[in-house]
């Protein structure tokens, strides 16, 4: 039986009513691991043997008739910058690769309690900087639908591991798109959810005012489930917002009837290629056909998202990245003369170069005599683009965008030019600046049969509504059924 | 000679006297063995956040509103960002341009004038760890114990004009954080340390010179000699035709000499920016109001009940009311024997000779204010004589043991008995005829060769009134 193309919500379904044990869910996802792996590489480190303990201890429980959880006894993976204990927390980075937390993030915490098991770290781009998980110095993971082309980034392990079947879903972070985009890429479900749901304890931090924990998983109803195991206040995270705890899976109505979807016309018009177009237009269309109202809207400060990003991010990364200074842990460089030479020696041969290039452009924005003109400047049109989205939820329940204006690219197309990488993220960013949830479901296929996200935006904590018209959407289209054929690599 | 003016201002650190760090809940305990107080989030691990301890707010407001400070109804938290292998995250969480406590003062008090000192702000930040330099080995090996223990650093106006008032604010600022009880003031474990920032001009100028700042003073005697010290350097530099640069510069107390660390041109961009990790702290008026009512008396206002209600003299009410330490040691020993002068006497007088000896504080004495208070009430009462009292308090001060014991296990009551005492005075005028004679030709210091003699006879014990009347009547006879 194939037990590993089942969804979240059926397999857990089952383990409850011991159709099947946990330990033959497990065996089954690792044996999927064993066939599909050495093609997609999305896995820095497989967790077997703690996988295991932790599934007979909740089988005991099970056997005598105790409560696991709603994700009882169920395979997760975690992108490799979340914190786990005594498992290796790499970040896909030579500075961190033999570093291990002695403490879990409150996410991982959380995941337990709700009875999930963790199977192994994923892959990502180094430190979460970058949109193809190429900047990782682990491993290259490949696109499931075509293994020749990039799975999207940063958490391109994460939404591969769930793509091609080797976790039931798993959790990745959105800086700047880094689980939409990749979600988009590998025609999964990925939600960022508002700023301060989840808590950011124990994420290793790239970008702390944008940073956040979200679910990958193959349907939306796995992603409402996910949201219900992570989301709520965190005491240790100051930044997480103390509401009231919700059931995100009443949500999961198959109704739009009268809801308001908001169209920025302004802001897609660039930069989008002729396939997601498409795709996107025929969105509208579903949409309108399930009594969805359309209504163009105007996001006009949006477009400055992107350059604000570029600020705002690397500003607040060249001084979270400030601690790996080979004192205390992680990479240090062998022959140094003194403290200056070991600070230099280790930061060099540890970070890669996007990761230096992003710590350069931050320390330079934030440097005394250009603060002003750049982080300040940043900081008030990021005031202006929060306004902008504010105005627009008084007419509209949720926004739908493109997640990415392309399908996904090949290994290596955007070498030669940072910048246009960094134009993968046109239509994600805007959510992060603005602290907003957002979500990226199958949308279709475009270029060479590559999927196509669509992203729904709501308000800040109105996952609800997001929710809603995600579900609706999925129910009534049939992209979500298509598995990825895994073809090609052997460029 | 040029007539020169100094202008000094001081920024202050004081470590707050919570209990748990600035941001986790470690203790803030001194002395422990390195790294025994630290966790995830003192020692920066990746993927930690920091949550302010309430209790930082809290001591940090008392303070500026005994400073005559405006608090800052909104204020934030911003990082400052440099390499060091003591500052685990590489930024240090500080207040930039929004401190929690603006525009105070404070009144000093230098040869009997009085002197306001102007408060630029107090702002809260936390402290870096320690580096342990092995001389051994060579090693240089890093103590977090006292990363992230709370600070507030106090910036003063450069309102100060010599090392005497730069000493005199300080022991008013100590003074005043010992009574907030926000500060244990320890400057020797550097819990109170200050910097230094001081520039001369030609008496008349009106622009500053270029000042130095001197870093990390942490006693009294470190602050007047390194002010002295670059006093006298800047202004022979500027009579030689030298130049002033703006500099960081480090003191040596033992060898009394001051040296420059690091130029402006080395000096660190901090690259400021808000703390993204940690919400703006907003204090309602309600706080403010609550620990405002709230704050206890402070110095000034107690020297003058002292003086009122005591009958103390200025002199001895400044002194008392110097240290709560002193204060408190003050009351309660005159809640015990009502005698305020007395006690004032023996605080002011042989204990605070002994303490300073000893280089200890008075609440480390092994003297008790009870132990004071009954060795002031056996005087009162005539059991021992006050000169006695003095052997007694050394006793006392050395092994902590109570003045009455002591008193009884070395005999030491006071001999008031007239019939055994008027038989040793026969005594010792009758082995002294020559004293008489003198005394009776009109030499009076005669009498005092003979009571000398008697108090020789009984060990002191003999009740000195009672010692001259018994004499003076048997010579008169």
């Amino acid at each position: 039986m194939d037990l590993y193309s089942l969804t979240l919500a059926d397999v857990a379904k089952k383990i409850k009513a011991k159709e099947v044990s946990i330990k033959e869910v497990l065996d089954d996802i690792y044996s999927r691991i064993d066939t599909v792996e050495p093609k997609v590489e999305a896995y820095i480190t497989l967790t077997k043997e703690k996988a295991y303990e932790r599934a007979q201890v909740l089988q005991q429980k099970l056997d005598n008739g105790e409560d696991i959880g709603p994700l009882g006894g169920v395979p997760i993976a975690i992108k490799d910058n979340i914190s786990t204990e005594g498992v290796l927390t790499t970040c896909a980075s030579k500075m961190l690769e033999n570093y291990t937390p002695i403490y879990n993030a409150t996410v991982i915490n959380k995941l337990e309690e709700a009875g999930a098991i963790v199977i192994g770290k994923t892959n990502m781009d180094e430190f979460a900087m970058g949109s193809s998980t190429e900047t990782s110095k682990q491993k290259e993971t490949k696109n499931p639908w075509d293994l020749d082309r990039v799975p999207g980034g940063s958490s391109g392990g994460s939404a591969a591991a769930v793509s091609a079947q080797m976790a039931y879903a798993s959790l990745g972070s959105d800086t700047g798109g880094s689980i939409r985009q990749p979600a988009s890429y590998c025609s999964v479900v990925g939600l960022k959810p508002t700023y301060g749901l989840i808590s950011r304890f124990g994420l290793i931090a790239f970008a702390s005012s944008l940073d956040q924990i979200g679910p990958f998983a193959r349907t939306v109803e796995d992603a409402a489930l996910m949201l219900n195991a992570i989301a709520g206040h965190d005491e240790k995270d100051t930044t997480s917002a103390n509401l009231e705890e919700k059931d995100y899976t009443k949500a999961l109505v198959n109704d739009i009837k009268g809801k308001v979807v908001g169209i920025p016309t302004d802001f897609i018009r660039e930069g989008i290629s002729p396939d997601v177009k498409e795709a996107y237009d025929k969105a509208i269309e579903t949409l309108k056909g399930l009594g969805a109202e359309i209504k163009e809207i105007s996001l006009e400060y949006a477009k400055y998202s992107l350059a604000t990003y570029y600020i705002i991010a690397t500003a607040e990364a060249s001084s979270n990245l400030g601690r790996y200074d080979g004192i205390r842990y992680g990479y240090r460089a062998k022959d140094f003369k003194d403290l200056d030479d070991l600070y230099r020696k280790t930061r060099t041969e540890g970070f890669g170069s996007e990761v230096k290039r992003r710590i350069m452009l931050g320390t330079y924005v934030l440097s005394s005599g250009y603060y002003d003109a750049y982080y300040k400047r940043a900081q008030q049109v990021r005031t202006l683009i929060v306004n902008n989205f504010r105005k627009a939820f008084e007419e509209c329940d949720v926004i739908m965008i493109p997640t990415a204006p392309k399908v996904a690219f090949k290994f290596g197309a955007h070498d030669a030019s940072p910048l246009e990488m960094y134009l993968e993220d046109i239509y994600t960013v805007p959510v992060n600046i603005a602290g907003l949830p957002g979500i990226s479901i199958p949308g279709g296929f475009g270029e060479n049969n590559m999927p196509i996200g669509i992203q729904f935006i709501a308000n800040a904590f109105d996952e609800m509504n997001l929710l809603q018209v995600a579900y609706t959407f999925e129910q009534n289209t049939p992209y979500h059924n298509e598995v990825p054929t895994m073809r090609g690599g052997n460029n | 000679m040029k007539d020169y003016e100094v202008i000094i201002g001081l920024e202050v650190h004081a470590e707050l006297s919570t209990n748990t760090k600035m941001y986790c809940n470690c203790s803030t305990e001194f002395g422990a063995d390195p790294n025994t107080h630290c966790c995830p989030i003192c020692t920066g691990m990746p993927g930690v956040l920091p949550v302010l301890n309430k209790k930082v707010v809290e001591y940090a407001t008392k303070a500026g509103l005994a400073t005559n400070c405006e608090i800052s109804r909104f204020s934030k938290q911003d990082r400052k960002n440099y390499f060091y292998p003591d500052l685990p995250k590489a930024y240090q969480t500080s207040q930039y341009d929004l401190p929690l406590c603006i525009g105070g003062h404070l009144d000093i008090n230098v040869n009997g004038e009085q002197k306001r000192i102007g408060i630029t702000r107090i702002h809260i930040e936390e402290d870096a760890g320690k580096l342990i330099h092995d001389a051994y080995t060579g090693d240089t090996l890093v103590d977090m114990n006292r990363c992230a223990v709370p600070l507030i650093e106090i910036v003063s106006e450069p309102d100060i004009r010599s090392a005497d008032e730069a000493v005199a604010y300080m022991q008013t600022l100590k003074s005043i954080l010992e009574y907030l009880d926000v500060c244990d003031c320890k400057m020797q474990e550097g819990s109170l340390r200050c910097d230094v920032n001081l520039s001369v001009r030609p008496r008349g100028q009106k622009e500053f010179g270029t000042r130095t700042e001197t870093k990390n003073l942490n006693s009294f005697k470190a602050i007047h000699n390194s002010i002295e010290f670059e006093i006298k350097r800047q202004i022979e530099e500027v009579e030689n035709g030298g130049k002033i640069y703006q500099e960081t510069r480090r003191w040596d107390d033992a060898k009394g000499i001051g040296y420059a660390m690091r130029t402006k041109e080395d000096a660190h961009d901090y690259r400021y920016f808000p703390e993204p990790d940690l919400a703006p702290i907003v204090l309602s008026e309600e706080y403010i109001q609550n620990l405002k009512d709230n704050l206890p008396e402070m110095p000034h206002i107690k020297k003058e009940r002292y003086m009122k209600d005591f009958d103390l003299p200025e002199y001895d009410a400044d002194i008392l009311t110097s240290s709560i330490k002193t204060a408190k040691f003050f009351e309660e020993a005159n809640d015990i024997c009502n005698n305020p002068k007395a006690v004032s006497n023996w605080i002011m007088g042989d204990f605070t000779r002994m303490l300073n000896e000893k280089e200890i504080e008075i609440d480390e004495s092994k003297v008790t204010a009870q132990n004071l208070a009954e060795l002031i009430s056996l005087i009162d009462k005539g059991t021992i004589s006050s000169k006695i009292a003095k052997q007694v308090f050394e006793d006392m001060f050395e092994t902590g043991e109570n003045a009455k014991d002591i008193v009884e296990k070395k005999g030491l009551v006071q001999m008031s008995d007239e019939g055994a005492i008027k038989e040793i005075v026969q005594k010792v005028v009758d082995a002294n005829p020559q004293s008489i004679a003198d005394y009776k030709a009109g030499k009076d210091r005669a009498i005092g060769f003979l009571v000398g003699q008697i108090m020789k006879e009984t060990k002191g014990k003999a009740n000195p009134q009672i010692v001259n009347k018994l004499l003076l009547e048997i010579i008169n006879k």
